[in-house]
C-alpha cells in the first residue's frame, strides 16, 4: 500500500469548518475546561498549518487523552454516560486534529464528525438543529470530495457534494418511511440520558413554580376537535400533593383507580394532547377527564399516569368535562391524609384558621373567609417573591404578602387543614394560547400553576384557586398581565410585541408540524401511515420488501438518468461508430489502423449495391470531422443516412 | 484492500491474471469495471451501523434521517464512482527508448467522449499513481513511469486504472494491458577504459584526441578553451560562443568489435562496454562501426547510425 498523501491547507480549513459546525451546538452543554481545551487545540492546529510547522509528538497527545479522561470522570462521575460520552468524543476529535496530516487520518475525522453530528440530536431535534446538521453534513461530504479530488476547486467539490446529497434525498425518504421501526431503547440507557428537561416536578416548595414560569418552553400542545373551553376553565391537571413537611409538598401514595367515578354535566370536550418529554410518568389532562389513554392508568385523585416515563413526545386522545362533581369519598381513610399537618410549624396561621373554624360555620364559608383574606389584605402576585424562612406560611400570610401561585395554594391548603377541612394541592398548568396559524393550543411552562381542592360535604372535591382571589388577572389574561412589569418573564410572554408574537405563532406552527410529522414518526405512526398509503398489512417483512423495491427502483431511475449523459458527446463520431458497428456485424469490422477513407473504399467494393450510400456516409463523416466548418445540415443528412443504412 | 486478499487466490488469477495485450484503443466497457468499498468506505459503513443503533436506542427521528441520508449518499456514490471510470477510451502513445537502469515513460492518451467531467482518474503501475482530470469530450496525456531494469523490449504490463471520486469511500477500477513497448538499451558501463585504437590508419600513433588536425565540429565554449578556436563568425552573428573541435582521428575508422573485448567478460558486460564506446565515439564525432557475432554495421556517424547501433546492442541475442 502506498503511503497516504498529506492534505492541503485549504482542505484542512474546510475540515475544521465542518467540525466547528458540529461542535458549536455542543459547547454550551460541555464543561468549561473542555471547551477551553478544544478551542486551544483548534487554534493550535490552525497555527501549525499556517506556518507549516510539524505536528506535536504522540506522547503529548497521549498525555492529553489521559488528562481528558480524568477530567471527564471528575466532571460527570462516569465516563460511560451520554454527556460524558459526547464530551470525550469532542475531546478525541480535537486531539485527532493534531495528528491529522495525512488523508487517512482526515477521513477518520470526517467519519467521526458525522457521528458527532448525530449526538446533537440527543439534546435537540428542532428545525434549527436539523438545518445546522444538514449544513454540517454538506460541508463534511464536501471534505470527502476534497480528499478524493484534491485538484478541483472547493466550489466545484461543494457542488458535487450537494448533488450527491440531493440525489440521496429521495432514497433517504423511502428509507425513513419504510425502514421497519423498532421502539427503543434496545437496552438500558445511561442514567443521564434524559437529564435536562424542564417541567413540573414531583414535589413543590416555595419558588419551584415561579422558577418554572420563567421558561418559555412548550409543555404540551392541544388540538380540540371543536371549540376550546373558555380560558378560565383551562385547568390542566398534573401531580396532586398530599404530604406537607412544613416547607415542601409531596405526592403521598397514589392509589390506582379501576375506573373514573364522577358525575358530569354540560358539553364534553374532545381533544388530543401532544406532550413534550418531561421524564416523569404523569400525563396532563383538562379537568376532568372521562377516559384513560392506552398504556396509562388513573389514580384516585384523578392523576393520569403513563406506564413508562414520558421521555419522548407522546400523543393521546382525551374527553373531558369542565362541569363535574367528584364525590365518592365513602371512607374516612381517604380524607385523613387531607388533614395532616406537621406539628410546630406556622403557629399564627393555625390560630387564624382555628378562629375561623370556631365560628361554627360551614366549610365553604371558611374557605370563603380565606379567599377574602387574600383579596383584601393587599397580596401581590409576583414571580420574584422574597425568600421565606422556617414558618413559610406565617411569613407569607402576615409578613411579605408577596408570592406566586405555589405560595397561595400552599398556604390556602394549610389554613384549610388547620381549620379541619380536608384539602390537597393540585399542580399543573392553567391557560393556553391558541395559535391562529394552525389552531393548536400551546401550553407553556410559563403557564405552570398550583391550586387547591377542598372536600366539602355533599359536593365532594371542589376546586379553589386562591391565586385568582389575590390576582383575578391571572386567569383572564395569563401570568404576563398579572405580575408586576419588572418581573423577569420570558420576552415573548409580554403581549406588547405584536409582530413578534405573529412571528412566533408561525414558527410554533411550523415546529408543531415538524414534531407531528417528522419527530413523531414512531412504530405506531408508521403502521398508520403505511395503512393509509394502501399497504394492507404493514408487517416488517412487507416493509422490507417495499423498501427494497423502492430503493432499487429509485437507484435504477438515477442510473438511467446518469447513463443518458454517458453516451458519446460527439454526435458525428457517435453516428460513425454506429455505421461501423452495422458493418462490423456483417463481419467487416474496421481495423484499428484503418482510416475512414480506406474503410469506406474497402466496404464499398464489397457491397457494390450500397456503394453510393457508403461513400456518401464516408464523405460526410470526413467533412464533418476533419473539414473546415461544422454544418448542421450535413449532420442531419449523415444522421438520416446512417439510420437507414443496412446491408 | 479486497484486492489484496483476492490476489492470492487462483480464481482471482483466472479472472484478472495476465492476459495478451490489447491492440489499439482500449474501451472501458461496463463489464470490465469493478467496484468495491475502500477501507474508509468500510469504516463509513460501520459508523452508519453504530449511528442506526444509536437512533433506534434513543428514538431519534433526526438520527434516522441523518443515518439514512448518509447511507443513501453512499448508494448514490456507487453509481457516481462507477460512472466516473466507465466508458473511457485509452490509447497508447509514444515511448522513447531508454538505457537500462533508467525509467521508461509510457505515454497513454485518456479520452473522455462523454458529456461529463471525469475527475481523479489514476493509472497505477508498480504502486505509483499518475493522476488526471478529463473535461467532457476532451483527452489527457499521461506518462506512466516504468523502471527499465534489463535491455531489450519492455512492456508496461498490466496497468490498473482506478478512481475514488467523488467521495473516496468506493473504488472503481479496471485492468488494461495496452499493446506498447519500449526499447531499452544496455546500460553503459562506468567508462574507465578508453576507446579502442582506430584500426583504419597505418598503425601510426596519433596525437591524443582533441588535437588540431581536422575540423570535427562545434561544441559550447568552456572557460579553458583557447581563444583561437572560438568560432568568432558565429559569435558575431549572435549565436553565442562556440568552440571549434579538431580531431586527429576523425578520418580514421573506429571499429567497436566484440572480438576485441576480453574473453572473460560476460555477455551483458560486453554489451555495456560497447554501448558506452558507441556513445563516446558519437560524442567525439568519430566514424565508428559495430561488429557483433553474426552482425556488422559499417562505420558511419550521426544520429541514425547511433540509434541503429544501440538497437542492435539492445536486442542482441534476444
Amino acid at each position: 500500500m502506498v503511503s497516504s498523501p498529506s492534505i492541503q491547507l485549504r482542505h484542512l480549513f474546510w475540515l475544521l469548518g465542518g467540525l466547528a459546525l458540529v461542535v458549536a451546538p455542543h459547547m454550551p452543554r460541555l464543561p468549561w475546561w473542555l471547551n477551553l481545551i478544544a478551542l486551544i487545540l483548534f487554534t493550535w492546529r490552525v497555527y501549525l498549518a499556517w506556518g507549516e510547522r510539524a505536528l506535536p509528538r504522540k506522547w503529548l497527545l497521549a498525555l492529553l487523552v489521559v488528562g481528558g479522561l480524568f477530567g471527564a470522570y471528575v466532571t460527570y462521575r462516569t465516563i460511560f454516560g451520554r454527556d460524558s460520552g459526547v464530551a470525550l468524543l469532542v475531546l478525541f476529535l480535537s486531539l485527532k486534529l493534531l495528528e491529522t496530516h495525512h488523508q487517512r487520518d482526515a477521513l477518520v475525522l470526517v467519519l467521526l464528525t458525522y457521528f458527532l453530528a448525530l449526538t446533537n440530536f440527543f439534546y435537540s431535534q428542532t428545525l434549527p438543529t436539523a438545518g445546522l446538521m444538514l449544513a454540517s453534513t454538506l460541508v463534511n461530504t464536501a471534505s470527502l470530495v476534497n480528499f478524493a479530488a484534491p485538484g478541483r476547486t472547493l466550489q466545484a467539490n461543494l457542488k458535487t457534494a450537494g448533488l450527491l446529497l440531493a440525489q440521496a434525498g429521495p432514497v433517504m425518504l423511502i428509507l425513513f418511511f419504510l425502514f421497519p421501526r423498532v421502539q427503543g431503547p434496545l437496552w438500558g440507557l445511561p442514567q443521564d440520558a434524559y437529564s435536562g428537561v424542564t417541567g413540573l416536578s414531583d414535589s413543590m416548595s416555595p419558588g419551584a413554580i415561579s422558577r418554572l414560569s420563567q421558561s418559555d418552553a412548550i409543555a404540551f400542545r392541544v388540538r380540540f376537535r371543536e371549540d376550546a373551553p373558555p380560558k378560565r376553565q383551562l385547568y390542566w391537571r398534573g401531580p396532586v400533593f398530599w404530604d406537607f413537611d412544613g416547607r415542601t409538598w409531596r405526592a403521598g401514595d397514589a392509589r390506582p383507580y379501576a375506573q373514573i367515578k364522577f358525575e358530569a354535566s354540560g358539553k364534553p370536550y374532545d381533544y388530543e394532547i401532544t406532550l413534550e418529554p418531561h421524564n416523569h410518568n404523569w400525563l396532563f389532562a383538562l379537568e376532568l377527564t372521562a377516559n384513560i389513554p392506552p398504556n396509562a392508568s388513573i389514580t384516585r385523585d384523578h392523576m393520569l399516569f403513563s406506564r413508562i416515563p414520558v421521555r419522548n413526545r407522546v400523543r393521546y386522545d382525551l374527553r373531558s368535562y369542565t362541569n363535574f362533581t367528584v364525590g365518592d369519598a365513602d371512607d374516612a381513610d381517604e380524607l385523613r391524609p387531607g388533614l395532616q399537618l406537621p406539628a410546630d410549624f406556622n403557629p399564627r396561621s393555625r390560630r387564624l384558621a382555628e378562629e375561623w373554624a370556631a365560628g361554627g360555620t360551614t366549610d365553604a364559608a371558611i374557605a370563603q373567609k380565606a379567599l377574602d383574606y387574600f383579596r383584601e389584605q393587599g397580596f401581590v402576585y409576583t414571580l420574584e417573591p422574597p425568600l421565606l424562612g422556617r414558618d413559610s406560611v406565617d411569613e407569607f400570610l402576615f409578613g411579605s404578602k408577596r408570592g406566586f401561585c405555589e405560595h397561595y395554594a400552599s398556604s390556602f391548603v394549610f389554613l384549610m387543614r388547620a381549620a379541619g377541612v380536608p384539602a390537597r394541592v393540585v399542580t399543573g398548568y392553567q391557560g393556553g394560547d391558541i395559535n391562529p396559524v394552525d389552531q393548536y393550543m400551546v401550553v407553556r411552562q410559563s403557564d405552570a400553576h398550583a391550586w387547591a381542592e377542598l372536600w366539602l360535604n355533599g359536593r365532594g372535591w371542589v376546586r379553589f384557586d386562591p391565586t385568582a382571589a389575590a390576582s383575578p388577572m391571572r386567569l383572564e389574561s395569563g401570568v404576563a398581565a398579572a405580575v408586576p412589569a419588572t418581573d423577569p418573564l420570558p420576552l415573548m410572554a409580554r403581549t406588547t410585541l405584536y409582530w413578534l408574537r405573529g412571528l412566533r405563532y408561525n414558527w410554533d406552527a411550523l415546529a408543531n408540524k415538524w414534531n407531528q410529522l417528522v419527530l413523531g414518526y414512531n412504530p405506531e405512526r408508521q403502521r398508520e401511515f403505511l395503512t393509509r398509503m394502501g399497504m394492507s398489512e404493514p408487517s416488517w417483512e412487507n416493509m422490507a420488501l417495499t423498501l427494497f423495491w423502492g430503493v432499487g427502483g429509485l437507484l435504477a431511475l438515477l442510473t438511467a438518468w446518469l447513463l443518458r449523459r454517458m453516451r458519446n458527446a460527439d454526435p458525428v463520431q457517435r453516428l460513425w461508430l454506429r455505421f461501423c458497428a452495422k458493418l462490423g456485424k456483417k463481419g467487416h469490422a474496421r481495423a484499428a489502423h484503418e482510416g475512414p477513407a480506406d474503410f469506406v473504399a474497402r466496404t464499398a467494393e464489397r457491397y457494390p449495391t450500397e456503394a453510393g450510400r457508403i461513400r456518401a456516409i464516408g464523405e460526410r463523416y470526413i467533412a464533418l470531422r476533419y473539414g473546415e466548418r461544422a454544418d448542421a445540415h450535413m449532420l442531419a443528412e449523415l444522421r438520416l443516412l446512417v439510420r437507414e443504412f443496412s446491408v | 484492500m479486497f484486492e489484496k486478499i483476492l490476489s492470492r487466490s487462483q480464481l482471482y488469477l483466472a479472472f484478472f491474471g495476465p492476459r495478451e495485450p490489447e491492440p489499439g484503443t482500449i474501451f472501458l466497457r461496463q463489464n470490465r469495471v469493478y467496484i468495491l468499498p475502500t477501507r474508509p468506505g468500510l469504516g463509513f459503513a460501520m459508523a452508519l451501523g453504530v449511528m442506526l443503533v444509536g437512533s433506534i436506542n434513543y428514538n431519534l427521528s433526526l438520527g434516522y434521517i441523518l443515518t439514512f441520508l448518509l447511507a443513501s449518499m453512499g448508494l448514490v456514490a456507487i453509481l457516481h464512482t462507477f460512472r466516473n471510470l466507465v466508458h473511457l477510451h485509452i490509447t497508447p502513445g509514444r515511448v522513447e527508448p531508454v538505457f537500462a537502469g533508467e525509467v521508461a515513460w509510457f505515454e497513454l492518451f485518456v479520452e473522455n467522449r462523454s458529456g461529463y467531467e471525469r475527475s481523479s482518474i489514476a493509472l497505477w503501475r508498480e504502486g505509483k499513481a499518475t493522476l488526471c482530470d478529463v473535461a467532457p469530450a476532451r483527452g489527457a496525456t499521461l506518462s506512466i513511469p516504468v523502471a527499465a531494469r534489463q535491455r531489450g523490449w519492455l512492456t508496461p504490463g498490466r496497468i490498473t486504472v482506478d478512481t475514488r471520486f467523488p467521495v473516496g469511500l468506493l473504488r472503481a477500477w479496471s485492468y488494461i494491458q495496452p499493446d506498447m513497448r519500449c526499447l531499452v538499451y544496455p546500460r553503459p558501463d562506468d567508462g574507465l577504459l578508453p576507446l579502442p585504437e582506430p584500426s583504419g590508419g597505418t598503425g601510426e600513433k596519433r596525437a591524443a584526441s582533441g588535437g588540431s588536425d581536422d575540423f570535427a565540429g562545434l561544441r559550447p565554449y568552456q572557460a579553458s578553451d583557447s581563444p583561437r578556436h572560438i568560432h568568432w563568425k558565429a559569435a558575431a552573428r549572435g549565436q553565442g560562443l562556440r568552440t571549434k573541435v579538431f580531431s586527429g582521428r576523425a578520418a580514421a575508422e573506429l571499429w567497436l568489435d566484440w572480438n576485441q573485448l576480453p574473453a572473460n567478460l560476460d555477455l551483458e558486460s560486453k554489451l555495456s562496454r560497447l554501448t558506452r564506446w558507441a556513445l563516446s565515439a558519437d560524442q567525439e564525432g568519430l566514424r565508428y562501426g559495430l561488429r557483433l557475432p553474426g552482425l556488422e554495421l559499417a562505420p558511419d556517424t550521426g544520429e541514425s547510425h547511433r540509434l541503429a547501433c544501440l538497437r542492435e546492442l539492445a536486442l542482441y541475442g534476444l
